[in-house]
């Protein structure tokens, strides 16, 4: 794919996300901070690739630190998201 | 194994469509957990759709994964709500320092980088270092494992300014020849002149103002990935990358209107420093301090009752009390509301989740701009462990450092009951005039102690 048309994607997609979360009401602040935040974890999909090639020590150690760390990321950031998310409720006693 | 180019990117298409419903549907209450829910979902298929892309040898990728699975498994599982702050600082600062691995990787596999990817490794290394290193010095403030009081010494700009120089002129000696002799030294001074970069950032900033760095740390996580999606040529990292960096600004944005304050003041003031300074200048006047009896015999006549929370309710773990008191004053049949400041706390929405995990209702909860207009109707405003957020000299006094401020102003309510360990300043470190009104109670002493005396007042 050109770089130019990466980086025009780059542009739409900020633009997007402006539009998308300029209207969060602030009680969902955490969770969308949370939320986003696991997605940030994509960068798992640069450290599979680091991880599968490697085949000298140190890429080896490079490439299993980088899945490891953006799967802590990735797992533990949609996890707590659920958690907190499963506590938000409408009236009392019944589920969100 | 996937061989056709097309299906692979069709495969990411789909991701980026569920990260980009699933953050559309996290801004509504009713639909939240299922937009979570498809943006995992997303994810899975963006991982899937990359191990199927085949010519990779799986046993280091499998240790990682799992690895990295059973940790996330376990933290999210055993933190507490109170602790949420530290645990999503740290789960983004493990972001940031994947994507500097993916940069350092990419270096380190190819000794021929092409310019536009050696730009992209050096930032994915500068924002990915700056992330990670910021959110650790951010949890550690949080936890309290290092004073969350601002570090701050002579020469601090100067110092930052320089190492900020340093690491663009080392990008460029790195962009220019990637491939030189002295491209290694110059590669590692850049990861760790990136590392220094985000510990100084950070540690000049305040607790209290702790809302604002975790958004901005978000922020820079998010463009870490989008740098490493140059650097992979890969859509989805940049699609997704680029809505983290810009959901990250809006909620900088927010926080930073919330308090009046320019992203410059709290980035660089060191606002809360002058806390010892501040805290001896004299009281105006004399507070008036009640017994839990008395305050349950104002609560208990109350028709309308508004409780504002602060950080200091998550200090004392008191949101389950204030969730019961709540209950019991409705039952009393008062209107009971929640009425939470925008910075209250630690993290942007930090009271809301709290108060959530008690089992208060979120159509309970009512914003500042929506409670302010009509606070004079209220019979009692009760303020647990809030201080500058409530502080009237943010309306009134222009010689104030937090003059300007958006505030619930509890003030205007007939009653003001501010649970609180003593007369002691806030974050600001600032005196609090709402202490002396008039209308104001003061009810000393634990918040959970202080709330849970008047649940067994009520019951008897």
């Amino acid at each position: 794919m050109s770089i130019g048309l990466l980086i025009f994607v780059f542009v739409l997609s900020v633009f997007l996300g402006f539009e998308l979360i300029s209207k969060v009401p602030s009680q969902l602040h955490t969770p969308l901070m949370s939320g986003s935040n696991a997605i940030s974890g994509i960068t798992i999909v640069g450290a599979l690739i680091a991880a599968g090639r490697s085949s000298d020590p140190l890429g080896i150690v490079l490439g299993i630190l980088a899945v490891t760390f953006a799967t802590i990321n990735v797992v533990g950031g949609y996890l707590v998201t659920n958690r907190m998310l499963a506590m938000f409720r409408k009236k009392k006693g019944d589920k969100a | 194994m996937i061989r056709s180019p097309l299906l692979l990117d069709i495969g990411y298409i789909v991701a980026s469509i569920l990260f980009i419903a699933g953050i559309k549907m996290l801004s509504r209450p009713e639909s939240a957990r299922r937009g979570n829910m498809v943006s995992a979902l997303g994810m899975l298929i963006a991982i899937i759709i990359t191990l199927l892309s085949g010519g990779m040898s799986f046993e280091w990728i499998l240790t990682g994964l799992v690895l990295g699975s059973l940790i996330g498994l376990i933290a999210a599982k055993i933190v507490k709500m109170t602790a949420m702050p530290e645990m999503v600082a740290l789960f983004n600062g493990f972001g940031g320092i994947a994507s500097l691995l993916v940069g350092w990787s990419e270096f380190h596999a190819r000794p021929d980088l092409p310019v536009f990817t050696a730009v992209a490794v050096f930032f994915a290394v500068l924002i990915g270092g700056v992330a990670f290193s910021g959110s650790m010095i951010a949890w550690a403030k949080l936890s309290e494992t290092m004073p969350g009081k601002p570090f701050l010494f002579r020469g601090q700009r100067v110092v930052n300014s320089l190492l900020l120089v340093t690491i663009l002129a080392a990008g460029v000696m790195f962009i220019m020849e990637p491939a030189g002799a002295y491209s290694l030294p110059v590669f590692l001074s850049v990861v760790i002149l990136s590392l220094i970069l985000g510990i100084m950032g950070v540690i000049p900033i305040g607790g209290g103002d702790m809302p604002v760095v975790i958004s901005l740390l978000n922020s820079y996580s998010g463009l870490a990935a989008c740098a490493a999606g140059f650097i992979i040529l890969n859509n989805v990292l940049i699609v997704s990358g680029a809505l983290v960096g810009a959901s990250g600004i809006i909620l900088t944005n927010i926080m930073c209107k919330a308090m009046n304050r320019s992203l410059a003041n709290v980035l660089f003031s060191g606002f809360g420093a002058a806390t010892e300074a501040a805290a001896g200048s004299a009281a105006q006047g004399e507070a008036n301090p009640v017994s839990v009896e008395d305050a349950y015999y104002i609560l208990e006549a109350a028709g309308s009752v508004a409780v504002v929370p602060g950080y200091g309710m998550a200090v004392a773990q008191a949101q389950h009390a204030v969730r019961e008191l709540g209950d019991i004053l409705e039952k009393n049949g008062a209107e009971v509301k929640y009425v939470v400041h925008p910075v209250a706390g630690r993290m942007p929405g930090h009271m809301n989740v709290l108060l959530a995990e008690a089992n208060v209702p979120y159509d309970q909860l009512a914003e500042m701009d929506d409670v302010n207009p009509v606070i004079n109707t209220i019979d009692v405003c009760l303020v647990i462990g809030a201080n500058d957020v409530v502080n009237p000299d943010a309306r009134e006094n222009e010689n104030s450092p937090i003059y300007g401020m958006p505030i619930i102003n509890v003030d205007y309510a007939k009653t003001v009951i501010v649970m609180k360990r003593s007369l002691n300043v806030g974050f600001a470190g600032i005196e609090n005039p709402l202490f002396f009104k008039e209308n104001t109670r003061m009810l000393f002493g634990d918040a959970k102690k202080s709330l849970q005396g008047l649940i067994s007042e009520f019951k008897e």
